[in-house]
């Protein structure tokens, strides 16, 4: 599903934040992505969903070389992925349903066939009751899990996710990634980048652990 | 696809709309700038429009009024009316006594009061010469010819001043047009500038948007609709202006006309010129929108 072969991301200004990074992930696959802050996990996954590309080697993404999609494609190519980010990334001006609704709206999702995912996602993440409600009066764990259900609503292939956990307590924390767990045995590919170590842990899955840029353990290979 | 396309587009413009109105007085500031933008050069150009109605009056100017000196008499002066008829370039000629003359001006020209205060009738005798429509051309040396006859004072060609008058409207319409092109550009500018902002406000939502896979075409087309709202809007309220402003002349031009004892009256911009003015407001807004957006937008990306 994700495959890097040898990448390395100089951004301009000369720092190296990933150099000679190869791995894989298949399909259905969960994995955690740790190490330290400055590591170059969030460029990794900058790179999946091409906000980034790299410098040298390559990223294939569902057997997609990213390198050979053009600037006007990119829309196209993020539809297929969902994003979840630390700080939730909503749109405060709207409500709850909206929200999630957006990737379905942008994939021009008939109203009916939206209204039926977003109530889906919401109810996957427990919030259903709150689809009317503007985010800024959910807590910070609640916000996040809109920032799931918004990730999963359209079946992307893979959902990355960086720092998901980041502002939350530790059983918020294992709540999110209890919900993670409960999409990837439907099938989602995942992989979340995070530096919790204590709930990696726990959890115990695939981790694949970055250091200055290199890649210094992958317990998956 | 096409239904597809066109909900989108319904459910753009309705954002839109719900936006402009989230905003009011600065939207209703905007759409009086715009307004008064369009306002004027068509205002203007409604008024070219009425001025060119009254040119036609004169299509038979080819005309010209012969003045006899003082002291030619009446049947001298029928005389060389036949004498001139007689020539080649001239179709037809009617003698105006000076007693015709002054009921005529009596008559045509409103001034019968002022009239009545003559003790003597101080008209000179007149010939009106029709010049044969194919010796147009040779119209000014039939003048010049006529005006060396010992009996003639004045010769008065009275193209020349409707010739001015058509030259004085076709500069006044080329000075609108030159106005209308510079009032739109400035129409572009200020709705191009109002997404400028209005793009930089919602910097955060364009970034997420890009995020989650939206194309830069459904990205676009909330501002564009905002461009194409301000411009239609600003657009209607020009016409009102137009409206209210030919309501305020409309008294003013009866009474003036009805000094030169014409029933001229203004009259408004036909629904062509209103569609023009409606739907050319509305591109202007569109096209600023897409400029501001295409310079915009495409800076901002998640990082």
């Amino acid at each position: 599903m994700i495959r890097f072969e040898n990448v390395q991301k100089r951004y301009p200004g000369g720092r190296e934040a990933l150099s000679g990074v190869s791995f894989s992930l298949e399909r259905g696959e969960m994995a955690f992505l740790t190490g330290p802050s400055g590591a170059g996990k969030s460029t990794l996954l900058k790179l999946i969903a091409l906000i980034e590309r790299p410098t040298r080697g390559t990223v294939l993404v569902n057997q997609q070389n990213t390198a050979r999609i053009r600037r006007r494609r990119v829309p196209y190519f993020r539809q297929r992925i969902g994003v979840v980010f630390q700080d939730h990334k909503l749109l405060y001006d709207r409500p709850v349903f909206d929200n999630v609704a957006l990737p379905l709206v942008i994939a021009g999702m008939k109203p009916r066939e939206i209204g039926r995912r977003v109530r889906a996602s919401l109810d996957q993440v427990g919030l259903l009751d709150r689809e009317s409600h503007p985010p800024i009066t959910l807590s910070t764990g609640e916000q996040q899990r809109v920032g799931i259900a918004r990730a999963v609503a359209a079946r992307p292939d893979v959902v990355i996710a960086d720092e998901p956990t980041g502002n939350l307590d530790p059983a918020l924390s294992l709540d999110i990634m209890k919900l993670f767990e409960r999409f990837n045995e439907v099938g989602v590919t995942l992989l979340l980048a995070t530096h919790d170590l204590e709930l990696v842990g726990h959890l115990g899955h695939r981790r694949i652990e970055l250091e200055g840029g290199r890649l210094a353990r992958d317990s998956g290979q | 696809m096409i239904v597809r396309y066109f909900r989108l587009h319904a459910q753009t413009l309705g954002a839109a709309l719900g936006r402009i109105g989230s905003t009011p007085v600065g939207a209703a500031l905007n759409v009086l700038v715009i307004a008064i933008a369009l306002a004027l050069p068509a205002g203007m150009q409604v008024l070219i429009e009425n001025a060119n109605r009254l040119s036609p009056a004169f299509d038979d100017a080819a005309d010209f009024t012969i003045y006899l000196k003082l002291d030619v008499d009446e049947e001298r002066g029928r005389a060389l009316s036949a004498e001139i008829e007689s020539r080649a370039e001239v179709e037809s000629t009617r003698f105006v006594s000076k007693l015709e003359g002054l009921t005529e001006l009596r008559q045509s020209m409103g001034f019968g009061g002022a009239l009545e205060g003559l003790e003597e009738n101080p008209l000179p005798h007149a010939i009106r010469v029709r010049p044969d429509v194919r010796a147009i051309d040779a119209i000014d040396t039939l003048a010049s010819d006529l005006e060396g006859l010992p009996e003639i004072d004045l010769v008065q060609l009275d193209r020349a001043w409707v010739e001015r008058l058509r030259a004085i409207l076709a500069l006044g319409g080329r000075g609108v047009d030159l106005i209308t092109v510079l009032l739109a550009t400035s129409v572009i500018l200020v709705i191009g500038n109002t997404i400028r902002m209005e793009i930089q406000n919602r910097r955060t939502e364009i970034e997420v948007l890009k995020l989650v896979g939206a194309t830069d075409g459904f990205i676009r087309r909330p501002f564009l609709y905002t461009g194409l709202c301000l411009g239609g809007t600003g657009a209607v309220a020009a016409a009102l202006m137009i409206g209210i402003g030919l309501l305020l002349l409309a008294g003013p031009v009866r009474d003036l006309a009805a000094l030169y004892a014409t029933d001229f009256r203004l009259s408004g911009p036909s629904f062509g010129a209103l569609g023009t003015l409606i739907g050319g407001g509305a591109l202007l807004g569109w096209i600023g929108a897409w400029i501001a957006a295409a310079r915009h937008l495409r800076a901002i990306e998640p990082a």
